[in-house]
């Protein structure tokens, strides 16, 4: 990207003790900065570390972020892949910064760091997320039933029933898959893979009443007929999730009228 | 500086706020402050499963739950609130169901259960299933499900704003919530959010320790913000140590594994919980599996060139079970350790995991000013209060019960509270005054000290000092590393001076937060001269019912000379049907 290059920070981040058994390496991380308090272009700066290449990515920065540079902005909490936080592009690849392990990414080249795209940067690596979440609840992400009266214990479901929407329940909200789908970078009005995957959880829930009403929203113009499957989005899920494969299920749906 | 009227404030949007904000919403105006987007909370990191006796696979009742609970508190829980937490369990887990959490199915289509640490069928006579769950994922669906019902209810977030300040208005002499002081992260706008009623649901405090099952945003908010107005918080000392944290890196791998079979075996492949345990074995009580994995390393048997962990073994059991039920904690192993669980042991040791202690409150979730009265106005659930339900150690799969049963209270009794109270009370003169002042001290500060220096020293000496094994010794030089790393805290200094999501800012507050919980909780454990569930001292090794049977009231005190410093006092414990016995799993 033709975006200039800031001054090389010096090098820093001692091993800590207790490890000094691991065989630290000097890595390299490129990050795309922006912060319109100083600048209105967007830079990449370089960092230099010793770090275990076991560690993370978001190891990697916090430790850039506490020794060396304490204006370096991102978004995290849990460090595990749970929580959804850090979803950014890491050499190109849409991934969660505390689940990509160092020595998967070959240190031996600069490793890139960057805002996931589609949404407006805000701060280094901070987007604006609300575009993504308005997308989320567009397509009513919530049980609808309509009993009349409500059961007094559990409804029932069955092992297979429930098994058929498993994979889309595990959905974080990271936004990995929609930032990585070259239509939504496009054109922010399409609801984007993870509102679909949302839609899908609900819509092949068996206890669910409203999958219709789904369809008709995601039969829209900007709906799923705007997915080409390039499979982007699958490649991009933390958590494993079939999300092409999932949409082709809604668009299978649509046609058949059957869920 | 912003000024918004509300009848309700919900403090956090994890699972206790968010099950709050569910009900105060359809009842009451309510805005909900959360300094993380609101299924990023750390409710969502919980594995294993919601305990609730609904008998669902074989005979279960809530006495038994509520004695499991008591017992498991090591007879430091409020009896009357543990029946009320085990009674409300079942209807907590069905309302979750209805709104359309995806449990686990028996083949009968009824929810599953499984078995979990600590609870067991009549009495203590054998491992019961009880926990209702979602592969090992139990807490990412109560959050998404909980999220879900959030946007059908049409709640109102106001998304990474962050508390810092309880605001107080003495009427007719008593202290009154008059609402709370917010930090804008996008902006670093200053909000004052004025309101008849505020919820804190802000979460733990693990991030003093260095090995923990933690949130890095697990930092007391909370707990601090009201503490530093002058009310108490109870119990502080009391922090449970989850046995199964992956070796160094502390993150969570469930009980639930152990449930599902898991055996913990120390460098001979010995199971070595049957000496400890010999009825509940593997699954005893979390605080008594943390000690014996500790008792196995230091007298040599632990795992590893230095001995320092001990293994979690589920090769016995078939992939397909791994696969179905414990899928991310195996993906954990893989992902963080390079290890396959179908065919290796994966190395564990003890993690921080749970606050017990926190802001008192009864169970209305109503805050206490002391040890009867209540602060009209201001509530508090989940990890973030101190019921106390959970005593001197939480039985797994009764914090996701906490949330719900709790939250719920909470939400509806801070609501009708709005609803009958005719008009908010005044806010204090220049109500955002601390907080401006405090975030211009950090802003402008020019000192030598680093927030991250501050902050490792202090997660160090916790580890080494305050955690499953205690001294008079250790906890005395937690205490004077605590006073000295708060002095040196006076002369911390950021990089980052700008307005616009100031993570650097926001993490030199919340390191102040941490400082001031970390003295409390040292000190309220140097009280403390017995041993008793989550808390051990090995210079008083027996729990000392004589003396310790009460609740730890730590109160923030300032001298005329401006010279700060904690008082202690005890609350007793209530008992109802339960008289205390030796404890034995």
């Amino acid at each position: 990207m033709a975006t200039p290059t800031l001054d090389k920070a010096d090098g820093a981040g001692k091993p800590e003790a207790g490890f000094a058994d691991s065989p630290y390496i000097t890595a390299t991380f490129r990050i795309r900065r922006f912060n319109s308090e100083v600048s209105a272009e967007a830079a990449w700066e370089d960092f230099q570390l010793e770090i275990d290449p076991k560690e993370r990515v978001l190891d990697a920065l916090h430790k850039i972020k506490w020794d060396q540079d304490g204006t370096l902005t991102f978004r995290r909490s849990c460090a595990h892949g749970i929580c959804g936080s850090d979803a950014m592009r890491i050499n190109g690849k849409n991934r969660l910064a505390c689940k990509t392990l160092i020595k998967d990414l070959n240190p031996e080249k600069p490793i890139t760091v960057e805002p996931i795209k589609g949404l407006t940067v805000l701060k280094d690596l901070v987007v604006d997320m609300e575009p993504f979440f308005q997308a989320f609840r567009d397509v009513m992400p919530f049980l609808i039933t309509k009993d009349t009266n409500e059961p007094t214990r559990e409804r029932l479901q069955s092992a297979e029933d429930r098994e058929r929407f498993d994979d889309t329940t595990k959905c974080i909200l990271c936004a990995a898959c929609t930032s990585s789908c070259p239509v939504f970078w496009n054109d922010g009005q399409y609801f984007g893979p993870a509102a679909i995957v949302n839609a899908h959880r609900f819509i092949f829930d068996s206890r669910d009443e409203a999958g219709e009403q789904r369809l008709e929203i995601l039969n829209d113009k900007d709906g799923v007929w705007r997915c080409r499957t390039t499979f982007n989005c699958t490649d991009a899920c933390p958590r494993g999730i079939e999300v092409t494969k999932a949409i082709q299920e809604v668009k299978r749906a649509l046609i058949t009228r059957r869920f | 500086m912003k000024i918004h009227k509300y009848d309700t404030v919900i403090v956090g949007a994890g699972g206790a706020g968010m099950r709050a904000a569910i009900e105060a919403t359809k009842r009451s105006r309510t805005a909900v402050l959360t300094k993380l987007y609101p299924t990023r909370s750390h409710t969502g990191a919980a594995q294993g499963g919601m305990a609730a006796a609904l008998a669902n696979v074989e005979e279960d009742n809530w006495e038994w739950h509520t004695f499991d609970t008591v017992k498991g508190g090591d007879y430091l829980v409020d009896q009357d609130a543990a029946e009320i937490l085990a009674k409300e369990a079942i209807d907590s887990v069905l309302d979750l169901e209805k709104m359309g959490l995806p449990f686990n199915r028996t083949p009968d289509g009824t929810i599953d259960q499984r078995r979990f640490g600590g609870h067991s069928r009549n009495h203590g006579e054998a491992p019961v299933r009880r926990s209702c769950y979602a592969a090992d994922r139990t807490g990412h669906m109560i959050l998404q499900t909980l999220y879900q019902n959030c946007v059908k209810e049409g709640v109102e977030f106001f998304n990474e704003f962050y508390v810092l300040d309880q605001l107080i208005t003495e009427v007719d002499g008593v202290k009154h919530s008059a609402g709370v002081v917010a930090y804008e992260l996008a902006t670093g706008e200053i909000h004052v959010f004025q309101s008849k009623a505020v919820i804190y649901a802000s979460g733990g405090t693990g991030k003093f320790f260095k090995v923990t099952s933690n949130a890095h945003t697990l930092t007391g908010d909370g707990q601090a913000a009201v503490y530093r107005r002058g009310l108490p918080l109870e119990d502080m000392e009391f922090f449970q140590f989850h046995p199964t944290g992956i070796w160094r890196m502390g993150i969570l791998l469930t009980e639930g594994a152990r449930g599902e079979g898991g055996i913990l075996r120390n460098k001979d492949g010995e199971r070595f919980m049957e000496k400890y345990a010999p009825v509940m074995k593997d699954l005893a009580s979390r605080d008594v599996v943390s000690r014996s994995i500790y008792t196995e390393i230091r007298e040599g048997r632990g795992c590893g060139p230095e001995g320092d962990h001990v293994y979690l073994d589920l090769t016995h059991l078939p992939p397909e079970q791994l696969d179905a039920k414990l899928p991310d904690i195996t993906e954990f192993a893989r992902t963080y350790l390079g290890i396959e669980p179908y065919t290796d042991p994966i190395p564990i040791q003890p993690t921080a995991h749970y606050a017990m202690g926190g802001i008192p409150t009864n169970v209305e979730g109503e805050v206490l000013r002391d040890n009867t009265t209540v602060v009209p106005g201001l509530y508090a659930a989940g990890e973030v209060a101190c019921v106390s339900v959970h005593g001197a150690n939480r039985l797994g799969t009764n914090s996701l019960l906490d949330i719900n049963v709790f939250g719920k209270r909470a939400g509806i009794a801070a609501a009708e509270y709005s609803a009958r109270t005719a008009s908010h009370v005044e806010l204090p003169e220049d109500p955002a005054s601390l907080v401006v002042e405090q975030i211009e001290r950090l802003r402008s500060g020019t000192g030598n000290e680093r927030v991250a220096d501050i902050r490792r020293e202090l997660q160090e000496t916790m580890d080494a000092n305050v955690m499953v094994f205690r001294t008079e010794q250790t906890i005395k030089t937690a205490v004077e590393k605590i006073a000295e790393l708060r002095e040196r805290y006076k002369n911390v200094s950021i990089q980052d001076k700008g307005k616009r999501f100031n993570t650097d800012l926001l993490e030199a507050v919340e390191l102040g937060n941490l400082l001031d919980l970390a003295e409390v909780m040292a000190v309220s454990a140097l009280a403390r001269k017995e041993s008793r569930g989550g808390h051990y001292r090995e210079d008083y090794p027996n729990r000392d019912d004589v003396n310790f049977m009460r609740h730890t009231m730590a109160y923030r005190e300032v001298g005329d000379d401006g010279a700060e410093s904690i008082r202690l006092d005890y609350k007793p414990v209530v008992q109802t049907r339960y008289q205390p016995m030796e404890r034995k799993y």
